[in-house]
């Protein structure tokens, strides 16, 4: 029962096929909708994924579950001698191979290869970047060891060519658009002037006498503050949030928008421009918060930790160290939030643990910052 | 897959194989097809040709901010119902002559197999798919003013495209099947430009795309030029008489590609008219 299988590779995927889903799915294939793999690879993608963020998930779950027509024997034996060694989880940024026609070049390398290869760019081995062999760091590719490929819905399955779209990867400039949406709801809705059900029923209550009603527009009552660390550690991740804060700027749904800078920690200052020359008393900005203000803190929280917890810290700066000053504004307004742009691989550190217990933190990715917003419209 | 109505792509419109079996697919199964994709990838013409090759009538709702779903069913008139009672000539006793059906309702009561096409859903509230669940499922909708069910005679092919603005809730688009229509690549918009321009000098055609392509992998566009721009500048193009040298070299028309005015600023240096 090779679809059950199919069924159960997806849920282990974290796709949450339904099922009404998987009876669809299983009536297009009854009726004969596919006839081959790669009509099942698209048609399944159809039927079960909800969205793009999807594909990616489906696309592991389809490799996995059909890889099972492989290479030829001898090139399987001899890969697999290749690969038997094990190398250290990859550590450092994803490489795109640059590679167009994957399975091609695949086929040509494995002709060619002679040897093992460890930690380069090219041949099928492990760790390095090249896109073919296993534990290495290209973007996509082709594993080899575990499952190999086969038929060429497998091999498009394998490229992941949909991974930029999941929603629980960090933020690209793509995702700017889908990251600045959930940060619309904050926004109340509904713009109304002319009430016609009103004033049908109180035309009706006048026995036919027109009364015309118009109902009052309710305003978005939501001030949104942005906080942003500028400091060096930042420098990776300054184009993803600078890009954000333009982009959030110029949406116009809030009340205000307001936006400041600081430099790894908040202290007595904060700045209104990045450059850091125009800056404001944090007890001025402490003092203006309402119940209607919403606070987003973006910074990877990391430093040294007598930056957050000395209160002698910058020279100029007054006593209160930099973790005072966080609590204060967390109690002065529980509607706050951190988001931090670091994977969170590196959150294991003091004063990101720190921060954490003071802020909910979240990553800057869609889903970071969908539950940020859920937090920021029920606070506790 | 002959028992099917099949949908081949049509002399106007490009499918590909993944997007023509997902079609056929949605046909067969009587369910809705939401397609997704960027702007200018087509999801509106979609429904368009998929009309034109079924040789079906093709019903258009396009879907505002405000719409609600009971606008596609029918809208009872009671405005003008009340305004006859009082001023003017008409019988208002018959409630009949102030009900008008709605995109979906037409669909329904038809004599004949239709196509209908939600447009940009995701444009309306929230909750507006979710209020059409059980009419798009049964493809029956009650008028309690009349006390009757207008049930569908053909079920109609139902095409929803969504810009992404919103989230769509879960139970809708686990009725749907689902197709997300990526941005054409560099052989699939030749074919395409190719249908509305089938005169086109290919030298020109290849410097133009080039500049095409060459803009939108440049990550610094806060609006990226999509396809029915392209088309457009490309008819400017020809109309100016441009030889492909200018094209390449200079910035000829790229108020026609470019519509956000810090992308056109941001090329200063470059001669931006000809």
């Amino acid at each position: 029962m090779i679809f059950g299988h199919l069924l159960l590779s997806l849920r282990a995927h974290g796709l949450p096929v339904g099922i009404g889903q998987w009876r669809t799915f299983l009536e297009a294939m009854e009726r004969g909708l596919a006839v081959g793999t790669d009509e099942l690879y698209r048609i399944g993608r159809a039927l079960l994924c909800r969205s793009e963020a999807d594909f990616d998930r489906f696309d592991l779950a389809f490799a996995h579950a059909f890889a099972d027509a492989e290479l030829p024997k001898d090139v399987r034996d001899r890969l697999a001698e290749w690969l038997q060694r094990r190398v250290d989880p990859p550590s450092g940024p994803r490489v795109d191979p640059g590679v167009p026609d994957l399975w091609k070049e695949f086929l040509e390398r494995v002709r060619e290869q002679r040897e093992e290869h460890h930690g380069g760019d090219r041949w099928v081995g492990t760790g390095g970047t090249s896109p073919f062999g296993h534990s290495g760091r290209a973007s996509r590719g082709i594993r080899v060891g575990g499952p190999g490929g086969g038929r060429s819905a497998v091999r498009v399955a394998m490229e992941r060519r949909w991974e930029n779209y999941r929603t629980d990867r960090t933020l690209d400039v793509r995702d700017l658009e889908v990251a600045l949406r959930s940060l619309r709801k904050l926004v109340r809705d509904g713009v109304y002037a002319f009430d016609l059900e009103q004033t049908v029923k109180r035309t009706c209550d006048n026995a036919g006498d027109i009364e015309i009603v118009e109902s009052r527009e309710r305003q978005n009552q939501v001030h949104l503050v942005l906080l942003m660390d500028a400091g060096g550690s930042m420098a990776p991740h300054h184009d993803r949030v600078s890009k954000l804060f333009s982009a959030a700027a110029r949406t116009k749904t809030f009340k205000s928008f307001t936006s400041y800078s600081f430099h790894n920690c908040v202290y007595g200052w904060l700045y209104r421009d990045i450059e850091q020359l125009d800056r404001v008393p944090t007890e001025k900005v402490l003092r203006g918060l309402t119940p209607h203000h919403r606070l987003i803190f973006v910074g990877d929280a990391s430093m040294a930790p007598y930056e957050l917890f000395s209160p002698f810290s910058w020279p100029g700066q007054d006593s209160l160290a930099g973790i005072d000053w966080l609590a204060r504004i967390r109690s002065r307004c529980r509607a706050s939030v951190w988001i931090n742009p670091d994977p969170r691989l590196y959150w294991n550190h003091p004063t990101v643990d720190a921060i954490g217990r003071t802020f909910p933190m979240f990553d800057l990715s869609v889903d970071g910052l969908n539950r940020a917003v859920r937090k920021l419209r029920a606070p506790v | 897959m002959t028992r099917f109505d099949r949908f081949e792509g049509s002399a106007t419109y490009i499918a590909d194989e993944g997007l023509r079996e997902v079609v056929n697919a949605a046909v067969a199964l009587q369910r809705p097809l939401l397609v997704k994709g960027e702007p200018g990838t087509g999801k509106t013409l979609l429904a368009h040709a998929v009309a034109e090759t079924l040789g079906r009538p093709l019903i258009g709702w396009h879907v505002k901010s405000t719409t609600k779903a009971v606008d596609g069913l029918y809208h009872y008139d009671v405005v003008q119902r009340l305004n006859d009672s009082r001023f003017g000539d008409r019988d208002v006793s018959d409630i009949r002559s102030y009900i008008r059906l709605g995109p979906l309702g037409q669909a329904f009561a038809a004599d004949e197999p239709t196509v209908v096409l939600i447009d940009e859903i995701d444009k309306a509230d929230v909750e507006f798919p979710n209020d059409l669940l059980r009419e798009l499922d049964e493809m029956a909708f009650h008028i309690p003013e009349l006390d009757e069910t207008v049930r569908a005679h053909h079920r109609p092919v139902t095409i929803v495209t969504s810009n992404a603005e919103k989230e769509l809730p879960d139970a809708f688009l686990r009725r749907c099947v689902f197709h997300y229509l990526s941005f054409p690549d560099r052989e699939q918009m030749e074919a395409i430009v190719r249908v509305h321009h089938p005169d086109l000098d290919s030298l020109l055609l290849e410097a133009a795309l080039d500049r095409f392509f060459g803009l939108r992998k440049g990550k610094n566009l806060r609006k990226p030029p999509s396809t029915s721009e392209l088309i457009d500048w490309l008819a400017v193009l020809v109309h100016a008489g441009l030889d492909p040298d200018t094209v390449r070299e200079t910035d000829p028309f790229f108020g026609v590609l470019l519509k956000q005015e810090a992308d056109l600023l941001g090329r200063h240096g470059r001669k931006t008219s000809v």
